[in-house]
C-alpha cells in the first residue's frame, strides 16, 4: 500500500530551485523521450538534431536569436501578469492587436515619413494596440469578476477572426493578385536586419532594454511591491490601500503592450505585410507561457528561457526535416515541458514522502 | 497531486484501502452489528513515551497520556507546546518518531485516520472540515460508511436525527453548511466523528469560534457525552475552560510533558505557572487617565453587509484620547463591517465619520491611513500581511508608500530593512532573520509585527479587531500591554473583542452591539456592566 505524505516546504533555498528546475527539465526530456522512441526515433539523435539544429551552427543561432525576439517580449510582459496571478493566456492575440496597429500607422503614414519618425510610431501604435486589447479582460476581471483565464483566451478567437477579415476584405492588399495579404509596408516601414540575418536589431533592442527595466520595475519599486503584494494575497493589498483598478489596468498595459511590439516586429521586420494571423504568430503567445513559467517569473531569467524555447522552435523544423515528424511536434515538446515545470513547482513548494505500508496488526 | 495531499491529510482515505469503518456506539450496544467489524469500545487508551520531530526541532518529547472511560482529560499548553502535533499522531495523521499507543492494554497501530476512526477515536478540527455549499446530511453521509450507494442524504437525514436526540445536538439536516453558525457546524462535525463511532473525541481549542452560549451548550454536550460513557480529550489554552470542564489536566511546554493534575485541586494561578513556566499578570496594572481630546466621531453610520442587507444600522459614538474604547458582541453582529467601514474598507451608506474634525467618511483606505487610523484586521494571516513576502517586505505593508521609504518610485530597501530590524527588535518578534518569508512566523509573532507595524507610526487612533484571537498567554499577555501603552502614549484604541475578560482588563468604555446596533455605552466601572451578558444578548438596552 502506498501512502503519500505531503506537507509543506519551509525554507527554499536558490540551490534547490536551481535542481528543482533542472531535473523537471530532464524529467520532461525522459517524457518526450518516449514519444521518439514509440515513433521509433533514437531520442538522443532527435535530441542532438533539434539543438544541433538551433545552436550548433551560425545559421541555427541567427534563426534562433530572431524567434527569441517575440519571446522575450511576450515572456517579459506575461512574468510581469502572472506575479500579480493575473493569468493572461492572450498574448497570442495581443501581438496579433499590436501588428495590425503597426501596420495601419505603417501604410497609412510610411510613405510621407522617414523611417526615423516612422519606426518609432510604429512600435508606439504596437504597443498602444497590444495594450487596449490586454486592457479589456482586465476591466473585465474588476468591474465583473469575469475570470481572465477564459476571456483573454476567448478574446484570442475574436481577434483571430477580425486579423482574418481584415486581410481577406477591407485591408486586401492590391498588388497581392487577390491573396489574403495586405499590401507590403513601404520601405521606410520596415524594420532594419542585422546583414545577413533576420534578426531586426531595434525590436531586439527594446526587448532586451524592456526586461532590464521590468526587473527593475518589480524588484526596486513602490508599482512592483504593489504587484508582488497584490500576487501573494489581494485582501491584504485591499487591505495596504493599494490601488487594485489602477494596478492591474497598468499591469495589463504594460503585458499586453509588450506583445504589442513583438508583434511590430513579427509584421514589419519578418513579414513585411499582414496575412492569416497563423502566419504573422507561430504561437508566440502561447510558448511565452512556458518562457516565463522557466524563468520563474523573473525578468532576467526570460534572457535564458526564451532562448531556450526559441532554439526548440528552430530545432522543431530540424527534426520535421530530418525526421519526418509533423510540425505539431514541437508544440508537444513545449506542453510537455510545460506540464513538468508545473509539476516541478509543486515538488518545490511541498516535501512528498512516499512510504509502503506494511500490513496492520488484525483487529488490534 | 493536490487531492492526493487533502485526501491523506484530512479525509483519512488511502488508496487502496476499502474503509470498513466502526458502526455508532448505540448500534453497537444494540448488538446489531455485523460481526468482524466490531472493534472493542475505548474503556482506557495511554499513549507512552511519545516523540516526533520536525526538521530536527523536537514537537512531542517522551510525552505520556492516559485516559479513561468517562473522563474528560484538558490538553493545555501555550502555541507551539506540541498540543496539536500529539493528538495529530493519535488521529494517525502524523506517525510518532517513538512511543506507542495502547487501547485497553493492548498496543496498537495507528497509520492513518482510517485506522483510528476504525479504532473508534474521533477528531473535530480548530478549523472545520466541512463542504460550506453542501447540507449537513451530505457532509455527514460524505465519508460515512453504511451510506447507501443512491440518494445517501435521505436514508441518512433519519439516522442524523436519531443521533442528534441522543447527544442533544441539534441540526436541521437539511441545512446547508454555510447558512450554520459556527457552533452549529461544529456541533455538526461533533455529529460526524460520533455517527463513525467515535468513543474518544478530541476536540482541538473548540471554543475559539464559539459564543459565549454556543460555548455553555458545547461544554452541556460533552458532559452527556461523558455520562454515556465516552472519553474526552479537549486541547485548549484557555484555562477557565480546563478548570470548568474537565477531570484531569496534561500541561505540555515546548513539546515537553510538565505535568498532570487533577483539575479539583489546582487553581488557575498554579496552571498558568505550569504551563508557561512563570507567573503572569492576570490583571495587568491600568492607571486612570483624564479623557483627552476627541479622535473618532461617528454619526448615524449605516453599512451594508455581503449580502445586501444593512448590518450597522445608525451607531453613533466617540473616542477620545487616552482612551481604550470597546465594542463587545457575539461576532457577526455588525462589528467587521463597522471597522471595515472605518478603515475605508466598506462603503458607508449613510452617516458620517470624522477623525480629529475632518469629515473621512469613504475616503479611500490609504487616505484614512494617512489621516491617522491604524488597523490591526481580525484575520491575520488573510488580511494583514502577504504571507509569501519577507518579513522586512511585511513592514512596510500599509506604509510603503511614504516618501520615507521611497527616493521617487524607487523603494529605498535599505531604510526598510532598518525599519524592519527596529520593528523585529521594539516589538520582540522572534524570528531568526528578516529575510525569511512571513508565513514561517508562528501566529503570536505575526500578530507582534502587524501591531508594531501599525503603531510605530504613532496613530491617532488605533483599531483592533480581536488582537489576541488564537493567541498563548505570553503573547495575549504582551499585545495587550502594547494597547495599554498607546492609551498611555496619548493614543486612542478600537478594540473589538469578543473575550470580554480582555474588554474588562482594557477599557475605559465598552459599547455592546447586537443587530448592528449599540445597546449602550457604559463606564468601566459602571456596575451596570454586571448585565453585559443581557445586553450582547439584544434584550436589554441601556441608554446613555
Amino acid at each position: 500500500m502506498i501512502q503519500f505524505d505531503v506537507t509543506d516546504r519551509e525554507n527554499i533555498t536558490p540551490q534547490l530551485t536551481l535542481i528543482n528546475l533542472l531535473a523537471s527539465l530532464l524529467a520532461g526530456l525522459c517524457a518526450i523521450s518516449l514519444i521518439f522512441l514509440i515513433n521509433g526515433n533514437n531520442p538522443l539523435f532527435a535530441f542532438g538534431k533539434i539543438f544541433g539544429g538551433s545552436f550548433g551552427s551560425l545559421y541555427g543561432i541567427k534563426e534562433t536569436i530572431t524567434k527569441a525576439i517575440p519571446l522575450l517580449l511576450i515572456g517579459g510582459g506575461l512574468a510581469l501578469a502572472f506575479r500579480a496571478k493575473f493569468w493572461n493566456i492572450g498574448a497570442e492575440s495581443q501581438l496579433l492587436m499590436g501588428a495590425v496597429f503597426a501596420t495601419w500607422v505603417g501604410l497609412n503614414w510610411g510613405p510621407q515619413l522617414p523611417p526615423a519618425a516612422i519606426v518609432p510610431l510604429m512600435f508606439l501604435a504596437g504597443f498602444i494596440g497590444g495594450a487596449l486589447w490586454g486592457l479589456i479582460p482586465a476591466i473585465l476581471k474588476i468591474k465583473f469578476a469575469i475570470n481572465e483565464v477564459i476571456s483573454t483566451l476567448m478574446l484570442n478567437y475574436v481577434c483571430a477572426e477580425f486579423f482574418t477579415l481584415l486581410v481577406v476584405g477591407p485591408w486586401k492588399g492590391k498588388s497581392k493578385f487577390g491573396f489574403p495579404y495586405t499590401d507590403d509596408l513601404p520601405a521606410s516601414a520596415i524594420l532594419g536586419l542585422i546583414p545577413g540575418t533576420r534578426i531586426h536589431y531595434s525590436t531586439l533592442i527594446i526587448a532586451v532594454a524592456a526586461l532590464l527595466i521590468l526587473a527593475g520595475l518589480i524588484y526596486k519599486t513602490r508599482f512592483g511591491y504593489e504587484v508582488r503584494v497584490i500576487g501573494e494575497n489581494p485582501e491584504a493589498a485591499r487591505y495596504a490601500g493599494i490601488d487594485f483598478f489602477k494596478t492591474t489596468l497598468v499591469i495589463m498595459a504594460i503585458s499586453g503592450g509588450m506583445a504589442g511590439l513583438a508583434g511590430v516586429g513579427e509584421a514589419a521586420g519578418i513579414h513585411r505585410h499582414l496575412s492569416y494571423p497563423g502566419n504573422i504568430s507561430a504561437g508566440y503567445g502561447f510558448t511565452g507561457i512556458i518562457v516565463a513559467w522557466l524563468a520563474r517569473l523573473n525578468p532576467l531569467f526570460v534572457l535564458a528561457s526564451a532562448l531556450f524555447f526559441a532554439g526548440i522552435l528552430v530545432g522543431g523544423d530540424a527534426i520535421q526535416i530530418d525526421l519526418g515528424l509533423p510540425a505539431a511536434t514541437v508544440q508537444v515538446f513545449n506542453g510537455i515541458l510545460l506540464f513538468f515545470l508545473i509539476m516541478g513547482d509543486f515538488f518545490l513548494k511541498h516535501k512528498v514522502r512516499v512510504g509502503f505500508k506494511t500490513a496492520k496488526p488484525k483487529g488490534a | 497531486m493536490l487531492w492526493a495531499k487533502y485526501r491523506n491529510k484530512y479525509s483519512g482515505i488511502k488508496q487502496g484501502s476499502r474503509w470498513k469503518g466502526p458502526l455508532p456506539l448505540c448500534y453497537r450496544f444494540a448488538g446489531q452489528c455485523e460481526s468482524g467489524l466490531r472493534m472493542d469500545k475505548i474503556d482506557k487508551l495511554e499513549m507512552v513515551g511519545i516523540s516526533k520531530s520536525f526538521h530536527g526541532v523536537a514537537a512531542n518529547s517522551d510525552i505520556n497520556l492516559a485516559i479513561e472511560s468517562g473522563q474528560i482529560l484538558g490538553l493545555l499548553g501555550e502555541n507551539g507546546a506540541g498540543k496539536t502535533t500529539l493528538m495529530n499522531i493519535l488521529y494517525g495523521l502524523y506517525q510518532p518518531d517513538s512511543g506507542e499507543i495502547r487501547i485497553n492494554g493492548r498496543p496498537v497501530a495507528i497509520n492513518s485516520p482510517v485506522d483510528s476512526i476504525k479504532h473508534g477515536i474521533g477528531m473535530v478540527h480548530q478549523h472545520f472540515q466541512l463542504i460550506q455549499n453542501h447540507t449537513v446530511a451530505e457532509n455527514i453521509a460524505l465519508g460515512y460508511d453504511r451510506a447507501p450507494l443512491l440518494f445517501p442524504q435521505k436514508k441518512i437525514s433519519d439516522r442524523i436525527q436519531t443521533f442528534a436526540k441522543q447527544f442533544n445536538l441539534h441540526v436541521d439536516p437539511q441545512k446547508k453548511i454555510w447558512q450554520l453558525s459556527a457552533g452549529e457546524q461544529q456541533r455538526v462535525e461533533i455529529l460526524k466523528a460520533l455517527m463513525n463511532g467515535a468513543d474518544l473525541l478530541i476536540l482541538d481549542e473548540p471554543t475559539s469560534v464559539l459564543t459565549p452560549q454556543e460555548t455553555k451548550d458545547l461544554f452541556r454536550i460533552l458532559r452527556d457525552m461523558q455520562q454515556q460513557g465516552h472519553l474526552i480529550i479537549l486541547i485548549s489554552h484557555k484555562l477557565d475552560e480546563i478548570l470548568a470542564l474537565c477531570d484531569a489536566v496534561i500541561v505540555l511546554q515546548k513539546g515537553r510533558f510538565v505535568g498532570r493534575a487533577d483539575t479539583r485541586e489546582v487553581d488557575k494561578r498554579s496552571l498558568a505557572r505550569m504551563m508557561i513556566g512563570r507567573d503572569v499578570i492576570f490583571n495587568i496594572a491600568k492607571e486612570p487617565m483624564p479623557k483627552g481630546e476627541q479622535v473618532l466621531k461617528l454619526d448615524d453610520v449605516v453599512v451594508r453587509g455581503d449580502k445586501g442587507l444593512p448590518v450597522v444600522n445608525g451607531v453613533s459614538f466617540a473616542i477620545h484620547r487616552n482612551e481604550i474604547f470597546g465594542i463587545a458582541g457575539v461576532s457577526g453582529n455588525g462589528q467587521r463591517e463597522l471597522v471595515e467601514a472605518i478603515t475605508g474598507l466598506r462603503r458607508v451608506e449613510a452617516g458620517r465619520i470624522a477623525i480629529e474634525g475632518a469629515d473621512i467618511t469613504n475616503e479611500t483606505v490609504r487616505c484614512i491611513y494617512d489621516r491617522g487610523i491604524a488597523h490591526v484586521p481580525e484575520e491575520r494571516i488573510k488580511f494583514g500581511i502577504a504571507p509569501g513576502l519577507c518579513i522586512y517586505e511585511n513592514a512596510i505593508l500599509k506604509q510603503h508608500h511614504r516618501d520615507k521609504y521611497s527616493g521617487g518610485a524607487l523603494l529605498a530597501y535599505s531604510k526598510i530593512k532598518a525599519h524592519a530590524r527596529d520593528l523585529v527588535t521594539d516589538f520582540k518578534v522572534l524570528t531568526p532573520s528578516i529575510n525569511i518569508p512571513t508565513k514561517n512566523l508562528s501566529g503570536g509573532n505575526i500578530q507582534k509585527l502587524i501591531l508594531g507595524r501599525e503603531i510605530s507610526e504613532s496613530p491617532s487612533l488605533l483599531v483592533a479587531s480581536h488582537p489576541t484571537y488564537g493567541l498563548d498567554v505570553g503573547a495575549t499577555e504582551y499585545l495587550r500591554e502594547q494597547l495599554l501603552r498607546r492609551r498611555q502614549e496619548g493614543g486612542a484604541v478600537l478594540l473589538v473583542s469578543e473575550d470580554l475578560e480582555e474588554i474588562f482588563e482594557l477599557c475605559d468604555r465598552i459599547a455592546v452591539i447586537f443587530k448592528g446596533e449599540l445597546m449602550g455605552i457604559l463606564n468601566a466601572d459602571d456596575p451596570r456592566t454586571a448585565d453585559i451578558g443581557l445586553m450582547m444578548a439584544g434584550s436589554q438596552k441601556i441608554s446613555a
